[in-house]
């Protein structure tokens, strides 16, 4: 979790807000079809998008379509011609687009999307948390989780690289928090244009329409071949894992800011580790410096990669903790615990010395989470720890 | 695997065969025979036909075959789906639908 630090020295940060810089990098990575449809939180996004576009400076065909699902349909036509596709949703329209996300994995398309995350109706809210996210947790893209401006822009560019890479081509989602991060004014660096068509070449696969070439897409998969077909799109988003880890590096050699799938931060020596994803690490971390400061035993860990789950890499980063903090974004109803937190008491099932872990739940819709949530938050894992109960998520600043 | 029950399978392909992005070649549907999902059979009496075409041009499938000078028109089984389509708009009402015992 570097601070933006730029290796050419005329990488220069400049004041941005994260959407544009989002547009930026679309047009940096030279996109050559954009299907979207507005929505809030995303709609900064593509209305630059459309501006860059009718300003001529970046050549690509823009398609405002008229619904989410025309959208990634459109954006699927594109991809399977064989060109360089984004697009971008939130919540609802992403809900209207689902069928259709389905579609472009089990095709193999390499789409990226940057879904600004924004809590689904009802009742209506327009702000931020993850339950749009979690809603399509298993539609086949590989997903990150964007925590700064800096990072969502890198991820971006990185994005087309990891999706169009031949041993992966999968359709990727780059999320980012509505608001709180699409909506803020960072310091930014773009990197140079040159940089990043030598990093990321014009998109060329054999994997397209092609009328001297025909084949079909989307045909029919029957009981006779349904099975084979969804293990084998499990294999290709699990087998992606170290090539997205050297894409990251590849990175990093070029442009100077390297990135992890799984960031820890102080947790050398940490008996509480807090589990974050998105831009409340930042919060979270600063929390934590406080808490280091008191003398206090707690580090962070941060999911960048949300699928397929960096599994290996994540018990690395909580192992030798005693006291777990998983923090979710959203709510599974009817279940004890969120989406994030479930997932990671089932991958600790096995683990000898398990830690005692809890899962808070918290800004959700747009609620605001200070510092004193994590701080709070630490405080009740270690007594809950202490008590040997674990088992149901804490609503965070719930009034009942 | 070690387990005693050995699990039957239906499936058509290995999971490493399949293409990426479980492509389809061109053409490839003649290999698809549809015929088996039928339950009724249309049988033809080519004394009643009056070689008008109406079978060939509505079956949904495009089966019927232009037997030319025999003056009539056959289905190919291998893909009549038994819709029934052709004995509905034949004129000369010469197609029956007869049910196909499994
Ligand atoms: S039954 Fe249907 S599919 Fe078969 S030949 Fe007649 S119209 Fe064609
Ligand atoms: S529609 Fe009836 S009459 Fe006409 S060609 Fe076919 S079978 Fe013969």
């Amino acid at each position: 979790m570097s601070a933006p630090k730029g290796k050419s020295d005329s990488a220069r940060a400049i004041g941005l807000e994260v959407s544009l810089a989002i547009a930026e990098a679309v047009k940096l990575a030279e996109a050559e079809v954009v299907a979207a449809y507005p929505i809030t939180p995303q709609t900064h996004i593509v209305e630059h998008l459309s501006e860059l576009v009718a300003n001529g400076e970046l050549t690509a065909e823009y398609v405002p379509v008229e619904s989410e699902q025309s959208a990634m349909s459109a954006c699927i036509g594109a991809a399977a011609a064989g060109a360089r596709t984004f697009t971008s949703t939130s919540s609802q329209g992403l809900l209207l687009m689902a069928e259709m996300l389905y579609i472009a994995s089990i095709l193999r398309l390499p789409i990226v999307m940057a879904m600004v995350n924004r809590a689904i109706s009802g009742p209506i809210n327009i702000w931020n948390d993850h339950s749009d996210a979690m809603s399509v947790r298993d539609c086949g893209w590989i997903q990150v989780f964007a925590e700064t401006g800096q990072e969502a822009v890198d991820l971006t560019i990185m994005s087309f690289r990891i999706a169009e890479d031949p041993g992966v081509l999968l359709p990727l989602i780059v999320n980012l928090d509505g608001f709180t991060l699409s909506h803020f004014i960072e310091p930014v660096i773009l990197p140079e244009a040159a940089e990043v068509r030598r990093f990321l070449p014009p998109y060329e696969t054999a994997h397209k329409l092609d009328i001297q070439n025909p084949l079909s897409l989307g045909a029919l998969g029957g009981p006779e071949i349904y099975t084979e077909a969804r293990r084998a799109l499990d294999l290709a988003l699990t087998g992606a894992k170290p090539r997205i880890q050297r894409v990251f590096d590849d990175f990093a050699k070029v442009f100077g800011r390297q990135y992890k799938l799984v960031e820890t931060y102080r947790t050398e020596g940490a008996e509480t580790i807090l589990v974050t994803m998105g831009s409340i690490s930042e919060t979270a971390m600063t929390a934590v410096d406080e808490m280091r400061e008191a003398g206090q035993k707690v580090g962070l860990v941060r999911l960048r990669l949300w699928r397929p789950f960096p599994v290996e890499e994540f018990r690395a980063a909580v192992a030798g903790a005693k006291n777990l903090a998983v923090i979710d974004r959203a709510m599974i109803l009817g279940f004890p615990e969120g989406p994030v937190a479930t997932e990671i008491r089932a991958l600790l099932y096995h683990e000898k010395n398990r830690p005692h872990m809890t899962n808070f739940i918290l800004g959700l819709g747009g609620r605001d989470v200070p510092r004193s949530h994590f701080k709070h938050i630490v405080e009740r894992v270690r007594e809950l720890g202490a008590s040997g109960r674990q088992g149901r998520y804490e609503l965070v600043g719930v009034l009942e | 695997m070690s387990a005693k029950t050995i699990v039957t399978t239906e499936a058509l392909m290995k999971v490493g065969d399949l293409p990426l992005g479980l492509t389809v070649q061109p053409g490839s549907t003649v290999d698809f025979k549809t015929g088996d999902w039928r339950s009724a059979l249309p049988v033809l009496d080519r004394e009643k036909c009056s070689y008008c075409g109406f079978c060939y041009v509505y079956c949904p499938d495009g089966v019927y075959q232009d037997m030319g000078p025999e003056k009539y028109y056959k289905p190919d089984l291998d893909y009549c789906k038994g819709c029934g389509v052709c004995a509905h708009e034949c004129p000369k009402k010469c197609i029956q639908m007869v049910i196909q015992e499994v």
